[in-house]
């Protein structure tokens, strides 16, 4: 069984994000060669082949020239299965390479099991388990979700791949830089977090009280930043800030995947939720079940006796 | 510029979901349906268009599933848009992004769609692959994670979000499929002269095997709940009592209170 990993690469960097379909090809069992349209100054630490393509000629991700080499390098390879991380390179280009393949597809794979293929359903609340009906597959999984042991090691062998003239319907323009951010949430040590199960606007102030009173910052999850309720640069998650606080207060947040990615390195987590089966307890050192409107003004009196 | 948007109906993710009796999806008895959020605003970047073009434009929904999907149909009519498409099928959770893709390209081959917008994902399913095997089987150019978008002439200009706030600014001509991401724009709410003026507009209906001629892909072996991993203390009851115990837990073991 042989896996063709496809890394990420971004303004220069290889991003660590690559490690983990190393770990993922090793829970398969699958002989790893990778594909990296980067430079060859950033090629992963490892002991295999690599197949280079010069971003300074392809460019920063372009989904017709993607496409094109990683379908080049299958050819040359003839993988069983064809690994992205689940991210917006992966999911973009996955499907691409998969519909040209006409190989099955599994996305945002969280685990292996019998050979098949487990990824997350209704918000984290069900699991499926899959498994392609095709002789090649092309994957995509969870960021975060295998992570790589210890320090990757190794100089690959690298070959250089080249296209001819292939033409690419979306033009890269360049990037926007995150939001100057106003907090720096991520030197917080406690942060109380406010999500869509507070209800309204006029409730954020009630988190903010908490947050207040722990001596912490306030955070909040995307429903809630972009209802416009609290400002982007406190928004936690995938596409807002990953944070490490001592103390991790999530208030009235389900536990959508892209917010727990954002904290679940927490040393301590507190949820206070009134569906005691939300995703959120999943990673809770204590779940509190009542209603977060009720429960946050008790805490914070309490806290201020 | 005629423009389609491919939506689904998705249960309240709210819910408390139960397993169907074949084990490999939710029962959908008891759930609240709803129009996918991330499709909200594809059918609300469609209608922006058309206002933007003084209304030279018709913008067609396109939802497949069984009856109940015509409510959400209805949503994006209320919304603004101009005529509604139900591909019937009863057992749509059986069909794979493969084939939900192929049903909708089959669809759309003849018709000449300027732009197709549909959301990032879904809900429930949430394998992000819909849009994008749309846009393949069609040869129209794709762009995906949309959270900017600006039409001038037959060039969009959009945003593309990235990981950790970061945007990418891409160029395409049309015809193209978007995928949009929640924050693309504020998704209009119908209102109740919109919602009467909607039960007057066009909504034809097809079963999906006049478009369905593919095969799965992909096998679902079961779908079942996740292991509860039982680390977590769970306090429940009277709030004074549970808020004292909680701050007795912090003190414990946490260095954040004195």
């Amino acid at each position: 069984m042989k896996a063709l990993l496809v890394c990420e690469y971004q303004q220069g960097k290889l991003l660590e994000s690559t490690y983990e379909l190393l770990a993922f090809a090793d829970r398969l069992g699958a002989d790893k060669v990778m594909l990296l349209i980067g430079s060859e100054a950033e090629v992963p630490n490892f002991g295999g082949k690599v197949y280079l393509a010069d971003t300074g000629k392809y460019g920063e991700y372009n989904p017709d020239l993607h496409k094109r080499l990683v379908l080049d390098t299958a050819q040359k390879e003839h993988p069983d299965y064809i690994v992205f991380v689940h991210s917006s390179f992966g999911w973009d280009l996955a499907p691409r390479v998969a519909a040209a393949l006409k190989a099955a597809q599994v996305s945002e794979i969280i685990g292996v099991a019998e050979g098949k293929f487990e990824v997350p359903a209704c918000n984290a609340k069900l699991r499926r388990l899959l498994a392609p009906k095709t002789a090649q597959a092309v994957l995509t999984i969870q960021a975060g979700a295998f992570s790589y042991q210890g320090e990757a090691r190794g100089t690959p062998q690298v070959e250089r791949v080249e296209l001819a003239g292939s033409p690419a319907r979306v033009e890269f323009i360049g990037y926007e830089a995150a939001e100057k951010k106003a907090v720096d949430l991520a030197k917080a040590e406690v942060i109380v977090s406010a999500g869509r199960g507070i209800g309204k606007k006029e409730n954020v102030e009630t988190i903010a009280a908490l947050a207040r009173a722990l001596g912490g910052e306030l955070g909040a999850t995307r429903p809630v930043v972009d209802a416009g309720w609290v400002e982007h640069s406190r928004q936690v998650g995938s596409s807002g800030q990953s944070v490490t606080p001592k103390l991790y207060v999530a208030c009235g947040i389900s536990g959508a995947i892209q917010h727990i990615a954002g904290m679940k390195k927490s040393t301590f987590i507190v949820a206070i939720n009134k569906d005691k089966d939300a995703p959120i307890g999943e990673v809770a050192n204590i779940l509190v079940v009542a209603d977060v409107m009720q429960f946050v003004p008790a805490l914070t009196a309490r806290l201020q006796k | 510029m005629k423009m389609l948007v491919c939506i689904k109906q998705v249960p309240d993710m709210e819910s408390r979901f139960r397993l169907n009796s074949e084990g490999v999806w939710y029962d959908e008895q008891d759930l609240a349906f709803r129009m996918n959020e991330y499709d909200e605003y594809a059918v609300e970047q469609a209608i922006r268009v058309k206002e933007q073009l003084g209304g030279a434009a018709d913008i067609m929904i396109l939802s497949i599933g069984p009856a109940r999907v015509v409510e959400a149909i209805k949503k994006g009519l209320a919304m603004g848009s101009d005529r509604g498409v139900h591909i019937q099928d009863d057992h749509i959770y059986q069909k794979d992004p493969w084939q939900v893709a192929s049903v909708i390209a089959a669809f759309a081959r003849d018709k000449n769609f300027d732009l197709v917008f549909t959301g990032l994902q879904s809900q429930d399913r949430g394998s992000a692959q819909v849009g994008i095997l749309v846009a393949e089987l069609l040869g129209y150019a794709c762009a995906t994670t949309l959270v900017g978008f600006e039409l001038s002439g037959d060039v969009v200009t959009a945003r593309r979000e990235l990981e950790a706030g970061i945007r990418a600014i891409i160029k395409f001509k049309l015809p193209a499929v978007v995928t949009c991401q929640l924050g693309l724009n504020n998704p209009r709410y119908p209102t109740l002269p919109n919602i009467m003026k909607a039960r007057q507009k066009e909504l034809l209906a097809f079963p999906i095997m006049d478009f369905l001629s593919e095969e799965g892909t992909t096998t679902t072996e079961r779908m079942y709940p996740p292991e509860k991993k039982g680390h977590g203390l769970v306090l429940e009851g009277d709030i004074q009592e549970t808020a004292d115990k909680l701050v007795a837990i912090l003190k414990e073991k946490t260095t954040v209170l004195r």
